[in-house]
Formats: C-alpha cells, sequence, structure tokens
C-alpha cells in the first residue's frame, strides 16, 4: 500500500511537472513537483522510503528529460535520504519544520545536480541563486499544501457526510 | 521516528496513528546506510557509463579498465612473486645439490691431485735414485725405508732390502741428496738396519774432504745442532763456512766423490785441528728411498773424471 502510494504520488507528479514544464524561468523550472514527492514521501516513511522515491523520481525524471540518466536521480536520491533522516531524527510535524525542510531539499538537490552537472561535463559549476531560492519556497508552499490536503481531507470529507447524514 | 502523523487538524476525529509508518532508525540505520551507499555507488556507474573522457573513452570503462588493470597488476605481482620464490627455491634446492656434487667432484679431485702430486714426487725420487744408480760404477740396489728410529738415542733406519738382496754389514747407504749411513748388523734375509752419518753414538764416521780446497778429515755425528761435525782437519787448511764435504773414500766404506754438508762454521780449535761443524745435506727426518752400495769402493769417481754433478749437487 506504502509502495503503491508513494509510485502514484510520482507518477503525479512526473505528469504534473511534465504538464507544467513551459513555466521556466533562467534555467529552472518554477517548481519541481517530483523533488517535492521524494521529501514527502521521506518524511512520511522514513530515509529508506525516501532513498527509493528519489531513485526511481530521480530515474524516470531522467529519462524522461534526456541526457545524462542518473545525475537527478542521484540528487533525489542524497536527498530523499537525508530528508528521511532529518525527519526521523527530528520533530517535522509543523508547517514551519516541513517549510523548512521543503526549501533545504530542494536548494540542496539542486546543488547536487548543477555540482554533479558541471562535473561530468567538465565545466565550471554555475548555480543561480535567485531562481533557485524561487523554486525552493514554491517547492514548500507545494509540499506544505500537500501535506495539509492529505491530512485534513479525510476528515473533512468525514464531518460532510455526518452532516449530510443529519439533514 | 516518524511524527508525520501528528500533524492532524481534526482534533474532533480520532487520531489514526500510522503505526505502520513509524521508522526505527536505531535497529535499521546500518542497514539504510549500506542501502544508501549501494544506491550511489550504482548511481554512480550508471553516470560512468554514459560520460565519456576527453580521450573519448567512457568513464566506466576506463575507470573499470584502470581498477582491473591494478587488480591484474596486483595479480601478476603476487604471481610473479610467487612464482619467483618458489623457482628461488627450486633454484635452491638445485644449487645445494649441485653444490653439493661440486664438493665431493672438488675433494675427488684433490685427492687425485695428492696422489699425482705424490706420484711426480716419487718419480723424481727414483729418477734421483737412477741417475744416482747410473753414476754409481758399483754394484747397487735400491731400497725403501720402512721405519725410522727404533730406539730413542739410535739413529737407525731399516730399510726393505736385507741379505737376500746382497746386503751386508758395513755397506753404505746413499740418496740421491748425499750420504745416509751404513749397514750395520743384524742383517735380515729382507731387511736390514742402517746407522745414520749423524748418529753420534757409534761409529759411523766417514771420510770426508772440502770439495774446494780438498782439505781432508773425517765426518762424525753429533750431539746438537748441526748433528755432524768434521775433524782431524789441519789448521793450516783453508776452510770456510759454505764449503761444500764430500766423501774422501778414505774410511773403505763410503765411495769417493759423494756429497756429505755444507761447512757451517769453522775455527781454530783446541789442538792442530779445525774445530768444523757441518749441516747434512740430507734431511734424515724424510728419507724414503735409499741406494745399497753392494760391495765395498775406495772410490766411486774414475781417476781424472770431474767431480760428480748428480751426487755432489
Amino acid at each position: 500500500m506504502k509502495t503503491a502510494g508513494v509510485l502514484l504520488a510520482l507518477v503525479v507528479a512526473l505528469a504534473a511537472q511534465t504538464t507544467l514544464s513551459g513555466l521556466t524561468m533562467t534555467g529552472a523550472s518554477m517548481v519541481n513537483l517530483v523533488i517535492v514527492a521524494v521529501v514527502y514521501a521521506a518524511l512520511v516513511f522514513g530515509p529508506i522510503t525516501g532513498l527509493m522515491a528519489g531513485t526511481a523520481g530521480g530515474l524516470a525524471q531522467d529519462a524522461l528529460a534526456g541526457g545524462i540518466v542518473g545525475i537527478g536521480s542521484l540528487s533525489k536520491t542524497i536527498v530523499g535520504f537525508l530528508a528521511g533522516l532529518l525527519g526521523a531524527h527530528f520533530i517535522v510535524a509543523q508547517p514551519l519544520p516541513r517549510f523548512v525542510m521543503f526549501v533545504s531539499a530542494s536548494v540542496v538537490h539542486e546543488i547536487c545536480y548543477q555540482g554533479l552537472s558541471a562535473l561530468v561535463e567538465v565545466r565550471p559549476l554555475r548555480l543561480a541563486y535567485g531562481p533557485v531560492l524561487t523554486q525552493a519556497a514554491i517547492n514548500g508552499i507545494v509540499g506544505l499544501t500537500a501535506f495539509f490536503v492529505v491530512e485534513r481531507l479525510p476528515g473533512a470529507l468525514q464531518r460532510r457526510r455526518a452532516r449530510r447524514g443529519r439533514y | 521516528m516518524n511524527v508525520g502523523n501528528l500533524g492532524n487538524f481534526g482534533n474532533e476525529l480520532p487520531i489514526v496513528p500510522l503505526l505502520d509508518n513509524i521508522q526505527r532508525p536505531t535497529a535499521t540505520r546500518p542497514r539504510t546506510g549500506l542501502l544508501f551507499l549501494a544506491v550511489v555507488v550504482g548511481h554512480v556507474i550508471l553516470i560512468s557509463s554514459q560520460v565519456q573522457s576527453r580521450s573519448g573513452v567512457p568513464v566506466l570503462e576506463g575507470v573499470t579498465f584502470g581498477a582491473f588493470a591494478r587488480v591484474q597488476q596486483g595479480t601478476s605481482h603476487a604471481f610473479k612473486s610467487v612464482r619467483n620464490v618458489w623457482s628461488n627455491y627450486v633454484d635452491l634446492r638445485g644449487a645445494r645439490a649441485e653444490n653439493d656434487l661440486l664438493r665431493s667432484r672438488v675433494a675427488d679431485l684433490e685427492v687425485r691431485l695428492q696422489e699425482q702430486r705424490a706420484l711426480a714426487e716419487r718419480s723424481g725420487q727414483l729418477q734421483a735414485l737412477l741417475d744416482l744408480r747410473q753414476f754409481v760404477s758399483v754394484p747397487t740396489v735400491a731400497a725403501d725405508v720402512i721405519s725410522g728410529y727404533v730406539n730413542p738415542g739410535v739413529l737407525t733406519v731399516t730399510i726393505d732390502k736385507g741379505s737376500s738382496d746382497g746386503v751386508q754389514p758395513n755397506m753404505a747407504v746413499l740418496s740421491s741428496e748425499g750420504v745416509v749411513g751404513r749397514v750395520i748388523s743384524p742383517v735380515a734375509a729382507h731387511a736390514a738396519r742402517v746407522q745414520l752419518l749423524i748418529d753420534h753414538n757409534g761409529p759411523a764416521a766417514a771420510g770426508a774432504m772440502t770439495e774446494r780446497t780438498r782439505a781432508g778429515g773425517m765426518v762424525v755425528g753429533k750431539e746438537g745442532d748441526p748433528p755432524l761435525r768434521m775433524d782431524f782437519v789441519s789448521n793450516l787448511a783453508d776452510v770456510k763456512t759454505g764449503d761444500v764435504v764430500l766423501t774422501s773414500g778414505a774410511d773403505g766404506i763410503y765411495p769417493r766423490g759423494f756429497r756429505i754438508g755444507w761447512v757451517e762454521h769453522s775455527e781454530r780449535g783446541d789442538g792442530l785441528s779445525l774445530a768444523i761443524t757441518v749441516r747434512p745435506a740430507i734431511d734424515f727426518r724424510s728419507l724414503e728411498e735409499v741406494l745399497v752400495i753392494l760391495r765395498e769402493a775406495r772410490s766411486a769417481i774414475p781417476e781424472g773424471a770431474s767431480e760428480p754433478g748428480g751426487p755432489a749437487r
């Protein structure tokens, strides 16, 4: 069930990401839904799930994007694993820590991705801080929204059913 | 611990703890770390397989080749080391066996060399004896010395020729180097005793003369060193150190003209004679072959002949 849910989340994120791929700013997407899904899975299910989710989502994203397969995957694997570890060691149950976690994971992912790309392509590391931070902030908001929806939606539906039954 | 489920906002609904999702990192951390490491390594390999180095060779291939080359190098080095150790061991064993064989051969050759040397030395001695025999105009018989001094104080040797060979008492005994002594009684059929000229306990004297001035006298044994002295030489005679002393034949035993020794010291004596000491020409400690003169001869040198080269050498 957990695996299916994570895979479903990744597929949805990938589909949405490819749909939104037109929304770009100087070299970086405004939002990276795959990394949001990976961090979410890591925070909820732990480092192993985060690691696996990062690997799977990254490989799929790399394969769809073209180029060298493995760079984005390795970056997301690292981020997923670290996010899972931090989530397991610290209480990340409030919106602010979660937001910080999403933003930090996004920044780390971007640094890893650009660093690996520079290493593989033998070029200097160029990091656009503005777009990166913007994307990280958007990722954080999207992640918080995802948590809110997942945690509130079942209760809201139950309350709605209860009100309908009362009338 | 995962506490993601603590963030439920619906307080009116029972909180459903996701116990299944709670992770216990303490127990799973080593396995998690290994898994993470394996995944990272897999990614590195995956990326490397797609990236080419500056030389155009894929990084994975280059790294794999380089790493495997190191492994091959190490394996080859280890194999060569083992082979060298083994070959050195085998060579060492071979060298040891060869060394033993060579030692054996060297020992064998040394023995043969000593035999050849002894044979050559004996041949030389026999040749010298033959020369002496040819020089001596009287009948002779060659004999081997078979024993040394029997009694302390009596300087005699035993030879392997006796009466059956014509050996009789008072016959002169010579060697290639000079006068040895005379045969004394008793004489056995196949052995005889020879009194050395240096024996100072018995009458082993020999008539003598100096080669340079023909100063006559008599050589007898004495105690001390040198073991011979020359008596009855006039104070007026010219005798110097280093003069060769020969047999004069005046004693009726020793043939004339054979070397006895050298004058080692000559000085005026108490009476009318010189006090002369003589160093014998023979090393009496190493007598091996001798020649027995089978009859008495006043002189072995024909009148008018020059001094014998062989015996007086």
